[in-house]
């Protein structure tokens, strides 16, 4: 087809043509044939090297370099379980709360403890441990505990968690459904969220907050007490502060007063039949000194 | 006689979808069937219509089945393209998963759809079409089998129509670009036998002495797809009434058969089937002949032989044995020439033609498109390297590699190949306007340059965050911190496809200006002459 073929392509052309398109009679070219080639004997060299070839009734071809990707993971992790050996004998053994005070426990928890903590309990509470307001997981960073905030109570709490199945240690408490299994009127969780309003210092209708102040007392205050400042032996949250796990409007006070809360936290020692336990002792408190140490820690 | 036989079989095939439904034990499987029983239908009446019908003669190409296809590829890429928008947003603002639309519209459901909308009904229609119209014009003869290009065209539109309807409806095997269930899978091997016979036949009568190039590459894309698609969806129907199967193979034999399966879908279905149309396209809209018949000869061989092996690179550092791994790395990097072989014969076929590239924005479309291909496929080949592939695997570098190839290699020698057929398929002595098809050339360069210098950002950088350890061996980084950090990519990543698809709305505008508001000149080659 071509008009006037420039001088690199005067070779000819094979003389088919389909449908107006001919092909040069140009030869492979050069460099692109000896990097094939190249690449050819790497390959065959590589494949000598590493394991390589299925030839074997039970397995393949070994590589002489004898790599192995199952080995040199297991050699990475035998490496840093060594190097970390003597620290986590210690902190197993160590009194929790003297763990701030050993500069090398401190070190080591701040460490493990922040990637325990990245690779487990970010989902929930996020990676900075600000917790999710509104879909009630604490934030961990205040000085609020629903279950104490001491190292020793933190711990607890990751090792057994919360109101969850598997764990019979498992931190546990149920708030009733005071709407949903009518053990209050729509009118009384309506005067009762007012009164939860009014001691937690925002605006509220004083017309119904005084019957409210009623019905708390008799319904609520058992566990968040006569004050709403809450029970930590019940996990049964302080009432008076500006922090809130759901939220404190009146739609999301009436929701929690009707239907109630049933937050779950996994047990991070449980083990599995024939398994190992989720957490490591040292890694459980680690995990604690290092939220402990976060700021809210008492 | 032979009509009588085609409405007893529609007719049974519609009662038996009819039934089908009637005692199907999901949503997914019922709603196919209804759509196979209407298609059915439709089918029994254009046969009752049309009975009787004088046939067309056998001495002019059938280019109605080329059109179709052309109009298929250009609706199911916008409709790809938009799909692939939306998610790209969803992953930048995960509100985007609408509550109303949860289990149906949400990204995990509509991400599939993307991925079979823009390979398997853009890509899809996009090489059926383009081997037809090749098929016929190489071979000088008119396409075999009456019309059985057609029941492959509406065949394949039947299958897309069944395996996107299901997949929102939640019928799937799991399988990355094998999602479709059983029933679907049997009717894509029936459309696909007939495929092949309507495309070797043509072959055979061919008045050619030779079998062109391209040919031989559409061959090997059919051959080798029928291979795949049987042997990946082997699985065992828990209900013939039901859309839920079992897999065959289980464990890292069955990742190991979805990878070889997968990987030449890539190598197959996009590269070998892709390279049959830069074969023709490029040699036609430049005007020259193809740079080297050997070369030609020597890559294809060579790249068909290897790809097949190549599967187990997906697989690094998973339950695969390292020897798998090993060899599947090998032959990717051994790969690497043969695909390049491509490369250098578009682009030196290009060469004392150069001049085009100033004047004419379809050549410029066809450069950049195996641009793309030569970029890509040495991309491919570095990140099979496992030390590459430790950081790249899992990766948005991943994603990153495999847009550049889609979007920059088979969509553009795709947009290439529409600008190219349209005004001779409706006989249009040119385009409508050749500016638009500059606008479309720089919105999709552009969009894919975003995409790709996006995804490598965030791909090595969530690489490095995820496996940064401390001194005593902990990870530096949460996950989350991860997705955190690549929300902006994120947001650059849907602006590069919104460029995208920008580009694709103007070029299905352009092209439908071109039939509807250019003059009608004289047909340039309908009639089934050899060349010489």
């Amino acid at each position: 087809m071509s008009k006037k073929p420039t001088k690199k392509q005067d070779v000819e052309t094979t003389g088919h043509s389909w449908d107006g398109i001919s092909e040069y009679n140009n030869p492979l070219p050069r460099w692109w044939l000896w990097t094939f080639y190249a690449c050819i004997v790497w390959g065959v060299g590589y494949s000598i090297a590493m394991p390589a070839w299925p030839i074997f009734k039970d397995g393949a071809t070994p590589g002489l370099l004898g790599s192995s990707t199952r080995a040199n993971v297991a050699a990475e992790i035998d490496r840093y379980a060594k190097a970390n050996e003597g620290v986590e004998a210690k902190l197993v053994a160590a009194d929790l709360t003297a763990i701030a005070a050993d500069p090398e426990l401190a070190d080591y928890t701040r460490n493990a403890g922040a990637a325990v903590f990245r690779t487990w309990c970010a989902q929930c509470h996020g990676s900075g441990a600000g917790g999710n307001a509104g879909l009630g997981y604490p934030n961990l960073l205040d000085s609020d505990w629903l279950w104490g905030g001491s190292i020793e109570d933190i711990y607890t709490t990751v090792q057994h968690g919360i109101r969850n199945t598997e764990d019979g240690d498992a931190r546990y408490s149920q708030m009733p459904a005071f709407g949903r299994d009518e053990l209050l009127e729509p009118e009384q969780i309506a005067q009762v969220v007012q009164h939860v309003r009014k001691i937690s210092g925002q605006e509220f209708d004083a017309a119904l907050e005084a019957e409210g102040a009623v019905v708390f007392a008799d319904n609520c205050a058992s566990c968040h007490m006569e004050d709403g400042t809450g029970d930590r032996m019940q996990g049964a949250p302080n009432l008076t502060d500006a922090i809130w796990l759901y939220g404190g409007d009146v739609a999301t006070l009436t929701e929690t007063v009707t239907n109630a809360r049933f937050g779950v936290m996994p047990s991070w020692s449980f083990t599995p039949e024939g398994g190992e336990p989720r957490l490591s002792e040292a890694e459980i408190r680690s995990v604690a000194a290092y939220v402990h140490g976060l700021g809210g820690g008492e | 006689m032979w009509d009588y036989f085609k409405l007893i079989a529609l007719g049974l095939v519609a009662v038996l979808a009819a039934i089908a439904a009637n005692y199907a034990r999901d949503l997914a499987y019922m709603v196919n069937a209804i759509e196979v029983m209407l298609a059915a239908a439709i089918a029994f009446i254009w046969v009752l219509r049309t009975m009787g019908a004088p046939a067309a003669p056998q001495t002019e190409y059938n280019d109605g089945v080329v059109r179709a296809g052309v109009i298929a590829t250009t609706l199911w890429g916008v409709v790809g393209f938009l799909v692939a928008v939306i998610i790209a947003f969803q992953l930048a603002f995960p509100a985007l998963n609408f509550e109303w639309a949860q289990g149906y519209l949400n990204f995990g459901k509509l991400r599939p759809l993307h991925t079979s909308a823009v390979i398997f009904a853009f890509g899809g229609n996009a090489l059926i079409a383009s081997s037809f119209y090749v098929v016929q014009r190489t071979s000088a003869a008119r396409l075999f089998g009456g019309g059985l290009g057609w029941f492959v065209f509406w065949g394949y539109q039947l299958f897309i129509v069944l395996a996107a309807t299901g997949y929102i409806l939640g019928a799937t095997q799991s399988k990355e670009y094998a999602e479709p269930e059983w029933y679907v899978d049997h009717w894509l091997t029936i459309v696909w036998v007939a495929y092949l016979i309507a495309f070797l036949g043509t072959i055979v009568k061919r008045k050619e002495p030779h079998i062109y190039v391209a040919n031989w590459f559409y061959l090997s894309f059919i051959v080798t797809i029928a291979m795949l698609h049987l042997i990946n969806n082997l699985a065992v129907p828990v209900s013939i009434f039901g859309s839920k199967s079992v897999q065959v193979f289980s464990g890292v034999q069955d990742a190991m058969t979805q990878w070889w399966y997968g990987h030449n879908a890539v190598g197959f279905f996009l590269t070998a089937g892709f390279l049959g149309m830069m074969y023709y396209f490029v040699p036609k809209q430049a005007e020259r002949p193809v740079y080297s018949y050997k070369l030609s000869i020597v890559h294809f061989w060579a790249l068909i032989f290897l790809y097949i092996w190549a599967g187990p690179h997906h697989l690094h550092y998973t339950a695969l044995p390292d020897w798998a791994s090993t060899l599947g790395m090998v032959m990717s990097i051994i790969l690497w020439m043969p695909s390049w072989g491509g490369m250098i014969n578009g682009l030196m076929t290009l060469s004392g033609a150069w001049d085009k590239l100033r004047t004419d924005p379809i050549i410029r479309m066809m450069v950049v498109s195996v641009g793309f291909y030569g970029m890509s496929t040495f991309e491919g080949p570095m990140m099979s390297i496992k030390a590459v592939n430790s950081l790249s695997h899992y990766t948005d570098w991943t994603i990153g590699h495999v847009h550049s190839g889609a979007l920059g290699w088979n969509g553009m020698i795709t947009f290439g190949a529409l600008y190219f057929l349209v005004p001779r398929l409706w006989a249009r002595e040119r385009l409508y306007s050749l500016k638009l098809v500059s606008w479309h050339f720089w919105l999709a360069t552009i969009g894919i340059v975003l995409y790709a210098a996006s995804m490598w950002v965030t791909g090595i950088m969530e690489g490095l965050m995820w496996r940064e350890v401390d001194s005593q061996g902990f990870l530096v980084n949460a996950f989350a911190d991860t997705v955190a950090a690549k929300h902006p990519m994120y947001v650059v990543r849907g602006l590069g496809g919104v460029m995208y698809l920008t580009g694709a709305l103007i070029m299905a505008y352009n092209l439908w200006a071109t039939v509807a508001k250019q003059p009608r000149v004289a047909a340039a080659s309908v009639a089934a002459v050899p060349a010489e």
